[in-house]
């Protein structure tokens, strides 16, 4: 530390410790590792486009909600299924009367106290028509699901005569 | 050579980033980070085959949407954006219009008296209604209530909604509830 150079020569620049790099690499694994959801099911529709809105609330506890996706089948299946909205749930395609057995699996797999609290998140294509909404609907209300989220996307701007 | 104490060597820290490094990319490509977002709706009920209530004609806002996604209010043809202010005015009938929604007086926990609308939104669909045309409907809907909410509480408590405490927020809800009725979806011409 002293000013005092015995060799006298040339002053070299310390080379940059990279000690201290995994520590900062380990501190963005960590907010990876929290901040990751996995993907649970792998979907068998095609990505729904979520119509937009405005009024929207985020759902708060994922362990509490259950998914319907209602969609067009994916390319891979359109040859044997056609090209009509379908229903999944889970890992499958399914009808609107195997909705109650699904709520009711659900059901059993959470404590008495959540069930309550249940959420089913109904994820839809904007393009799927009401008919096979409303029977997913009536099926839900059948199994007394009755809290249900219209998932849909942020929209920033108000909607203006078109 | 002198024996000299045999030193125990470091282990190398350097491929330690690398490994975190590798971790990290894993994460970032497994994490799916969308926030689940929509719009949320207690669902009625089910009842077997019950008689639908005797509403008077004038408490009822009806919205109807057909299958080319057009939209009629009271049997009038309307825009999407004339919805929201539409119901509000519905529902307030500031001026006591008989052709709007009747009002009476009742006391809710925490406001007191209050001269609540007995409105009653139905919204109606085709089966060929499309998802998204529907959504947009809901939204302005919900819109309005929240805007009806939001008025109130910062005349009354001078604060807006999400600023209040719960049981002021439950009880600006029961003076202005989401009142939304979903008939079975029916053929519209």
């Amino acid at each position: 530390m002293s000013k005092f150079n015995p060799k006298g020569g040339k002053k070299e620049v310390p080379a940059i410790t990279t000690a201290s790099l995994p520590d900062i690499m380990f501190m963005l694994l960590f907010f990876f590792m929290v901040s990751t959801t996995l993907r649970e099911s792998e979907l068998k529709i095609k990505n729904p486009n979520l119509p937009f809105a405005t009024e929207i609330t985020k759902l708060e506890k994922k362990s509490l909600v259950c998914y319907i996706f209602v969609g067009s089948p994916r390319k891979e299946y359109t040859a044997t299924l056609g090209t009509e909205s379908r229903i999944q749930l889970d890992d499958n395609f399914a009808t609107v009367s195997d909705i109650r057995g699904y709520i009711a699996g659900e059901w059993e797999k959470r404590d008495e106290v959540d069930r309550q609290k249940m959420t089913v998140s109904l994820k839809a294509d904007e393009k799927t028509k009401m008919g096979i909404i409303t029977e997913i609907k009536t099926e839900l209300r059948k199994a007394e699901a009755l809290k249900i989220n219209y998932s849909a996307r942020k929209r920033l701007v108000e909607i203006r005569n078109n | 050579m002198a024996r000299k104490k045999r030193k125990f060597p470091q282990i190398a820290s350097a491929s330690l980033a690398d490994i975190a490094f590798l971790l990290i990319i894993f994460f970032i490509v497994s994490t799916t980070m969308d926030v689940d977002t929509g719009i949320y709706r207690l669902l009625p009920q089910w009842v077997d085959n019950v008689e639908a209530p005797k509403i008077n004609k004038r408490n009822t806002f009806v919205v109807l949407i057909n299958k080319n996604n057009d939209l009629q209010i009271n049997g009038e043809f309307a825009q999407i954006s004339d919805i929201k202010d539409r119901l509000k005015e519905f529902i307030l009938n500031p001026q006591d219009n008989p052709n709007l929604s009747e009002k009476k007086e009742e006391v809710i926990e925490g406001i007191g008296p209050f001269r609540r609308s007995q409105g009653i939104v139905s919204l109606q669909n085709d089966r060929g209604t499309d998802y998204g045309a529907y959504m947009l409907v809901q939204n302005e809907l919900v819109r309005g209530i929240n805007e009806l909410r939001d008025e109130y509480a910062a005349q009354r408590f001078g604060m807006k909604m999400n600023k209040l405490n719960e049981a002021q927020q439950e009880a600006v809800k029961k003076a202005f509830p989401t009142a939304i009725s979903e008939a079975e979806p029916q053929e519209i011409k």
